[in-house]
């Protein structure tokens, strides 16, 4: 059986009785890769997380890794192991045998595994730890102790249930750092699932959105934020204006739009299925859309600041613009705004943007 | 101002209530051991002098200690018995989406609220039908009836308590069924087994109406203080024998609820 990828998902879906979690999925995960799935609760991708360690069965599909088959491979038997949202650290037992707990079976002499729990100690950064028990450890030093025992047994991928999503802020971006130098320096294929986006950015290598048990887009987190290919990924991610409007003409490569706040704009074409006629959005970031006091030259969009947010080395605006549903929301460097930044609320601003910051969305 | 809250405010009339509530209710108990040590044939007051004596006499009499050695066996059987099988039946139904699980669960609660004479009737005439003569095993099959719904009731608040996750991060590290259970599910839920086993053992123990349908020719030990109440020379030392009864099972019962309540098992031995 060919797959192309060192995890391959090949038509996945999972049913609970007549309630569809997974639409049939189909992807590929990169051995070595720091993959995510990225969605908001009850996208299907707990469930997905766990059909690849085991726990639930896919009703219809094939999941691949490392080319062999695995519905019929149980939990115990499957090369991945898994780090669960809450950690389930098991209480009974101090850290030591918790990290050792996955090596009966390879009927170990004592020093080695000793000399492997302690490697792993030092790997995690819980060396002294070894003897407390689960209620005597913090959130973090929990979740360490769970990547550790789930290390150990090197799994060809490791899978990550919203590890982070129990610890605070501050230590949240730590451990953030900590996760990525550790799958560079083990090399194993993490999947990760989080709810929250930056940690998605921040941390993947690539991210699958999902959104109501379907996948939306699989790409870098350059390319979902700069070139995202749907307006529910382009929403998902970030913050995104919409502009709504109508394609012209398209001649030379180039293509004239008509859109329903600014009027009549010329783009480089850069989407070929769009024809003449179609109804489309234009998604611009709000960081990509510069502010004047005056009409700027070329298209510009006119509106009075609603709101302004100030956050210290940036500030955001909302404008509100006649013929947009929603304010426009802007973002600027604090450093970068001159004679903005003395702007009362209500007063009119013009709002403008390079051509390359605009991306061309189907209308539907 | 009192610093008490409201809830926690000291309520006199509440006070007085609880004392005599517990005075109606362990009261009359008290006077078995008290007129145990009463030197007198007859119970009543005044107490007539201290003694040893009837502790002694029970000492010395074998049909005592073959009773009582026949309430132990059938106590330690009904109880690893029933703990075993009230582990099986939890684990079932707090892990396994079964159909019907509510009415499971019921039909498994029922022996609690059916009256024993009526359990220890129809036991009795299914095994004569079956042609099954009466002995200690009889009475260990009855005693198990009774029991199990305590077991299941013991260790189903430990296998609720205890989180799913557990059981699949084992799985997830490569353990199978038997070992999961062997080596997280069961030292989690080792209270509740404890104390399963010292409350289906005290129950089995002091239990009366099914072993007097179902006793063959060996008394358990209610049977033996049952037959002894016809002979009035011995009632002082059916006393002393009901004290010391009491005691232990006072004792196996608050052992069995403190165990019981236990957050978690002292640290095993690590594994090797």
């Amino acid at each position: 059986m060919s797959s192309d990828g060192f995890i391959s998902i090949r038509n996945v879906g999972k049913s609970f009785g007549s309630f569809r979690a997974i639409e049939s999925i189909s992807m590929d995960i990169q051995q070595g890769e720091f993959f995510s799935l990225l969605g908001a609760s009850g996208c299907g991708k707990t469930t997905l997380l766990r059909m690849l360690a085991g726990f639930e069965t896919p009703s219809q599909g094939e999941i691949f890794i490392d080319g062999q088959p695995m519905s019929d491979v149980p939990p115990f038997e499957r090369p991945v192991n898994m780090v669960f949202q809450n950690y389930a650290i098991f209480p009974h037992l101090n850290v030591r045998d918790n990290i050792a707990y996955g090596l009966r079976k390879q009927r170990l002499p004592k020093a080695k595994r000793n000399a492997m729990v302690d490697e792993m100690l030092d790997l995690v950064q819980l060396a002294g730890y070894g003897d407390r028990k689960a209620d005597e450890l913090s959130g973090g030093q929990r979740q360490r102790v769970a990547l550790a025992r789930a290390l150990i047994l090197k799994p060809k991928v490791l899978l990550l249930d919203e590890p982070l999503g129990a610890l605070d802020k501050q230590l949240r971006e730590q451990m953030q750092l900590e996760l990525r130098r550790l799958q560079r320096s083990v090399g194993i294929t993490f999947v990760f699932v989080t709810h929250d986006q930056e940690e998605a950015l921040t941390l993947s290598d690539r991210i699958a959105v999902m959104q109501g048990g379907d996948v939306l887009q699989v790409d870098t987190p350059n390319a979902l934020y700069e070139q995202p290919r749907t307006r529910d990924v382009a929403s998902f991610i970030g913050t995104m204006n919409f502009l709504d409007g109508r394609v012209l003409s398209r001649v030379n490569g180039h293509t004239k739009l008509d859109i329903d706040a600014v009027g009549e704009i010329d783009i480089p074409t850069p989407h070929p299925a769009i024809v003449e006629g179609d109804r489309l959005s234009l998604a611009i970031r709000p960081e990509k859309i510069v502010l004047h006091r005056a009409a700027p030259d070329g298209p510009a969009m006119q509106g009075n600041l609603e709101m302004t947010s100030y956050l210290g080395e940036r500030s955001h605006f909302h404008i509100r613009v006649p013929g947009c549903v929603e304010p426009m929301a802007v973002s600027a460097q604090n450093a970068d705004l001159g004679e903005i930044r003395a702007l009362e609320e209500g007063a009119p601003v013009w709002l403008s943007w390079h051509d390359d910051a605009l991306i061309v969305l189907d209308g539907k | 101002m009192s610093e008490l809250s409201y809830i926690k405010r000291p309520n006199r009339g509440l006070k007085i209530y609880a004392a005599a509530f517990l005075t109606v209710l362990y009261v009359p108990i008290l006077f078995i051991p008290l007129f145990s040590f009463n030197d007198s044939l007859y119970v009543k007051f005044p107490l007539s002098g201290f003694t040893f004596q009837w502790y002694i006499e029970l000492w010395e009499r074998s049909a005592v200690w073959d009773s009582l050695g026949n309430s132990m066996r059938v106590g330690v059987a009904v109880s690893i018995i029933s703990t075993i099988l009230g582990t099986l039946a939890a684990r079932a139904i707090t892990r396994s989406r079964l159909p019907g699980q509510n009415a499971i669960v019921a039909f498994v609660m029922l022996p609690l609220v059916i009256p024993g004479i009526i359990f220890g009737v129809s036991l009795l005439i299914l095994l004569s039908r079956l042609g099954v003569s009466l002995s200690l095993y009889t009475v260990t099959l009855g005693h198990l009836v009774v029991c199990l719904p305590f077991a299941v009731a013991t260790l189903l608040p430990r296998f609720e308590g205890f989180d799913k996750s557990m059981e699949e991060a084992s799985a997830d590290l490569g353990e199978n069924g038997w070992f999961t259970f062997w080596r997280v599910t069961f030292p989690l839920v080792l209270p509740g087994v404890i104390a399963s086993l010292l409350l289906t053992f005290t129950i089995s123990f002091d239990e009366f109406i099914m072993a007097f349908f179902l006793t063959g020719t060996d008394a358990t030990l209610p049977m033996f203080i049952w037959t002894q109440l016809r002979f009035p020379q011995n009632f002082p030392s059916v006393l002393a024998l009901a004290s010391i009864i009491l005691l232990v099972s006072f004792l196996l019962v608050f052992v069995a609820l403190w165990v019981g309540r236990l957050g978690l098992i002292e640290p095993e031995e690590s594994q090797s």
